[in-house]
């Protein structure tokens, strides 16, 4: 018995690892789809509270307000590749580039947060949306909004702070190459999601002309 | 417990990761151009859940490298995952009812 745990190393001596992952990766995967969960029942209750309002409201005009998105999409998306090229740079052991690739992603997220601020600005300031009242009288919209997109924007700022902590870190000769790539993994989840509010709350409430 | 930082190597390349980015900015363009060609709702939110989860799928693939993870890591996350996503349909059809239900209409 012994001499066959010693060949082989048995799962009962904690040396197998049944998705060939570290436990910090396993672990952020575990979060990512709980967290999934969570902005999947966001993107639901905003579609039934539009399906139940047979007048609810368009208010994002092609031209500036679509435009205005698209790039921030553009932003995130671009962020999401600088953040691979973080990861295959920190896997080769170079450290230099990883931390430039990770400023250029946070460069990326930075640019989507103040773009989307002062859009939020604008709809809170100029055309009267908070979450509890607008001016098309369907105060939904402006809840559902909101936290929808509050809580992404939550993400990226959170998002924003941990790639912070990394690139410290990894300046400094501190983390691995797994490290990093955790930090990938909660970056790509939050491009993710965008990539559902986008053409859920912008693009099927766009108007044209 | 090595054995993971050689998959980190064996994972895609630069000139993959491009490709993925350019597929995922076309598949964006496409959905603003659906968005000004004024597509009629029920199509277009077909088209667009589409692009959505293909370009969802292209993220978690490539950048999030599962497609270079152990099939057992995919099996244990995305299948329930995917089930308890689709169980939250189930409220849909009431939701579709209350706009009828109200006086008025």
């Amino acid at each position: 018995m012994s001499s066959q745990a010693s060949a082989a190393p048995s799962l009962w001596d904690g040396g197998g690892s049944p998705y060939a992952t570290g436990s910090k990766k396993f672990g952020m995967w575990l979060f990512i789809v709980s967290d999934s969960l969570t902005f999947s029942a966001m993107l639901f209750a905003y579609t039934y509270s539009r399906v139940t309002n047979p007048d609810w409201p368009k208010p994002f005009d092609f031209s500036p307000a679509i435009i205005f998105a698209t790039v921030m999409t553009f932003c995130l998306l671009s962020s999401s590749l600088t953040m691979v090229m973080a990861v295959q740079a920190m896997s080769h052991g170079n450290r230099k580039a990883t931390v430039r690739w990770i400023l250029a992603t946070m460069a990326g997220g930075g640019a989507f947060v103040v773009l989307h601020l002062s859009e939020w600005m604008k709809l809170i300031n100029v055309e009267g949306v908070t979450p509890f009242k607008n001016p098309w009288g369907v105060p939904l919209f402006g809840g559902t909004f909101f936290a929808l997109t509050g809580l992404h924007m939550t993400h990226v700022i959170c998002g924003l702070i941990y790639l912070t902590i990394i690139a410290t870190g990894v300046g400094r000769g501190k983390f691995k190459a797994e490290d990093v790539e955790v930090s990938g993994l909660y970056w790509h989840f939050v491009d993710l999601v965008w990539m559902f509010i986008f053409p859920l709350v912008y693009l099927m409430s766009a108007r044209v002309g | 417990m090595s054995e993971y930082v050689e998959e980190v190597h064996a994972a895609g390349t630069t000139g993959t990761y491009i490709k993925v980015w350019i597929a995922l900015l076309a598949m964006t363009g496409v959905e603003v151009l659906l968005a000004y060609e004024q597509v009629p709702t029920l199509i277009m939110l077909t088209a667009l859940l589409g692009l959505s989860i293909i370009k969802a799928a292209l993220i978690i693939a490539y950048f999030m490298h599962l497609k270079f993870e152990k099939l057992s890591l995919f099996l244990t996350l995305f299948p329930m995952l995917i089930f308890c996503i689709i169980l939250m349909l189930i409220f849909l059809g009431d939701a579709t009812r209350i706009p009828h239900m109200r006086p008025g209409f």
